[in-house]
């Protein structure tokens, strides 16, 4: 791939005790399914994001497992309880073992 | 006096239409499983690992009709309280019309606070799209939504 994989999150970086709010996402990538093949037949290699998953505090609150059929540059929408300041982090594994990492701070009142 | 505004609000076009959308919906359920694969029966024989599945409790929201199979949206939602003692465990969508048929598993925990996901998915063409929920007492759901599709996503 020409351009280097970069997460995007948007989530809040404030929330009440108890309150459940939304966390969106977005990764470059082209998400090749293993289907398709090229000009000489011959099947183009698989290589997708397999794993995704947001800790709280170091706590796995929400993960997915995504296979061929997720579409290049894949969306992602989840929700989270707010109870307790601090960081959340998002990995996304690449079928190489690759990880594309981000983070995102939020304060509880 | 509630019921009284009901029916005068009650006119012949929202009878019509509510009845509409219950001839849609009974459509849309009784749709016939246009194009599922063998694939899928076999995905689906491993998630529901020989229980049955009951109807229910989950939403899938997806186009009628998508234009494009290349990246169709969907959110699905299962009503769940995700208290600690009952929440759902796993969500598993299916396409059972893809060459393969596994979209997406979902994990939630009770700290994701609601059981809802949104993803944008290929579909190869016209099919439905299947979930099945697995709760935390170990029971299943299972719910299903036709797509029309125009142009398939799979770039064979």
């Amino acid at each position: 791939m020409s351009t280097a994989v970069k997460p995007r999150v948007k989530a809040p970086a404030k929330a009440s005790k108890g309150e459940i709010f939304e966390v969106k996402t977005l990764v470059n990538h082209e998400m090749e399914s293993g289907q398709r093949k090229d000009r000489q037949g011959a099947v183009i290699p698989r290589k997708i994001i397999k794993k995704f998953t947001a800790r709280y505090n170091g706590r796995v609150v929400f993960s997915c497992d995504w296979y061929p059929s997720i579409s290049s540059n894949p969306y992602l929408a989840f929700n989270i309880k707010a109870d307790e300041s601090g960081t959340i982090q998002y990995v996304w594994e690449d079928d190489d073992g690759t990880l594309y990492e981000a983070e995102s701070k939020l304060a509880v009142n | 006096m509630i019921a009284e505004t009901m029916a005068r609000g009650m006119t012949r076009r929202t009878v019509l239409t509510g009845m509409g959308v219950v001839t849609v919906l009974g459509f849309a359920g009784a749709g016939p499983g246009l194009a599922a694969t063998a694939a899928y029966e076999e995905e689906l024989a491993k998630v529901l690992q020989g229980r049955t599945a009951k109807d229910g409790r989950i939403t899938i929201d997806v186009p009628q009709i998508a234009e494009n199979g290349n990246t169709v949206p969907l959110t699905v939602t299962v009503d769940s309280p995700m208290t600690e003692s009952d929440f759902v465990k796993t969500v598993t969508v299916f396409a059972d019309g893809n060459p393969r048929p596994e979209v997406a598993v979902f994990h939630f925990s009770p700290l994701s606070g609601r059981a809802s996901a949104a993803i944008r998915m290929r579909m190869a063409t016209t099919q439905n799209i299947v979930a099945i929920a697995e709760m935390s007492d170990g029971s299943l759901y299972q719910q299903s939504a036709q797509v029309k599709v125009t142009i398939g996503g799979c770039g064979g």
